[in-house]
């Protein structure tokens, strides 16, 4: 396992977890968003690893503003998302794309990609928006989706931790799954529950080993 | 002996394995930990993993796997505090839709 930069269309450098051993299969995966993410950052890696194992290049990118990057995540939008992820496919020479959940909405359609439980952006923000409505509510302040959405598109908000742009909030209502050519692995495929689901970051190595085989499957 | 609580209907038995099904998917609990929730046990402030945004993730999944819209207005302490205060919402807004 290697990691180092790779350079973003915005000029800066951003970190990925690469296992790069020149074979044919280059995949980048590009990873669930915000707190989905979060919770799936540990079972992410040992996917990558296991398809390390079974003969895959892979590369595992920062989306620009979030985990070690440098980055202002408030100013990043998912057209900026989507433009990055392009330039990290190039960078890599990926020939495959495998996105997790939200990742679907920022994947490069100019390769083949596989995803994993994908997710549209209004479904990302409800439950977001969701969670806000029951932290105000819990502190006394009455809120709601409605509200907190419109307060959002205008100024931006801090949900779950994050500081998302009123731009990217706005993107993330309408954001729909467009890749009509994609294989889709469902939940259903990998059976247990979600690993985004779960109110604490966790693994789940028999569903590892299971959606690693898939895309192995699928992208051979 | 008489009883003035309604008979458990084929939907509601549906209704009751789904949300063991979804708890059992956030809380990452055991089949069998799942099993041993009653009518009485609590759930919000009662179980330390089941935050805010955990429980967003329940409501959302559960809108989607049991077709429902669940209003902000609907969301309170009371609704969340036990899993049969959880149950009977559900029960109620499935016989709605």
């Amino acid at each position: 396992m290697l990691t180092g930069l790779w350079p973003t269309p915005a000029g800066s450098g951003e970190y990925a977890l690469s296992f790069d051993r020149r074979r044919p299969l280059r995949l980048l995966v590009i990873r669930a968003l915000f707190d989905e993410g979060n919770k799936m950052r540990h079972f992410t890696v040992e996917l990558l690893r296991r398809l390390d194992k079974a003969g895959i290049d892979c590369f595992l990118p920062d989306l620009p503003g979030t985990n070690e990057s440098l980055e202002n995540l408030e100013v990043q939008t998912l057209t900026g998302w989507q433009t990055a992820m392009y330039s990290a496919a190039e960078h890599f020479r990926a020939t495959h794309v495998l996105a997790i959940r939200g990742g679907a909405l920022i994947a490069p359609s100019h390769l083949p990609n596989v995803h994993y439980a994908p997710a549209s952006g209004a479904s990302l923000l409800r439950a977001m928006l969701r969670a806000q409505v029951i932290i105000a509510s819990e502190a006394g302040r009455k809120e709601t989706r409605d509200g907190l959405f419109a307060r959002g598109s205008e100024e931006g908000l801090r949900l779950a931790g994050y500081h998302i742009g009123p731009q990217m909030i706005s993107a993330l209502e309408s954001a729909a799954l467009t890749h009509d050519d994609a294989i889709e692995i469902a939940q259903g495929d990998v059976g247990g529950g979600g690993l985004w689901l779960r109110a604490e970051p966790g693994h789940d190595a028999a569903q590892a080993d299971v959606l690693a085989n898939l895309v192995v499957d699928r992208i051979k | 002996m008489a009883t003035n609580l309604p008979a458990p209907t084929a939907q509601s038995e549906e209704t009751e394995l789904l949300l063991r099904q979804v708890l059992a998917d956030v809380l990452g609990l055991s089949a069998e930990r799942i099993s041993e929730l009653d009518a009485s046990s609590g759930l919000f402030g009662h179980l330390p993993e089941l935050d805010s945004m955990a429980v967003a993730g329940l409501l959302t999944e559960l809108e989607d796997r049991l077709d429902i819209i669940i209003e902000d207005d609907d969301v309170d302490g009371e609704m969340l505090e036990t899993f049969g205060a959880l149950l009977t919402f559900l029960d109620a807004k499935r016989a709605d839709g």
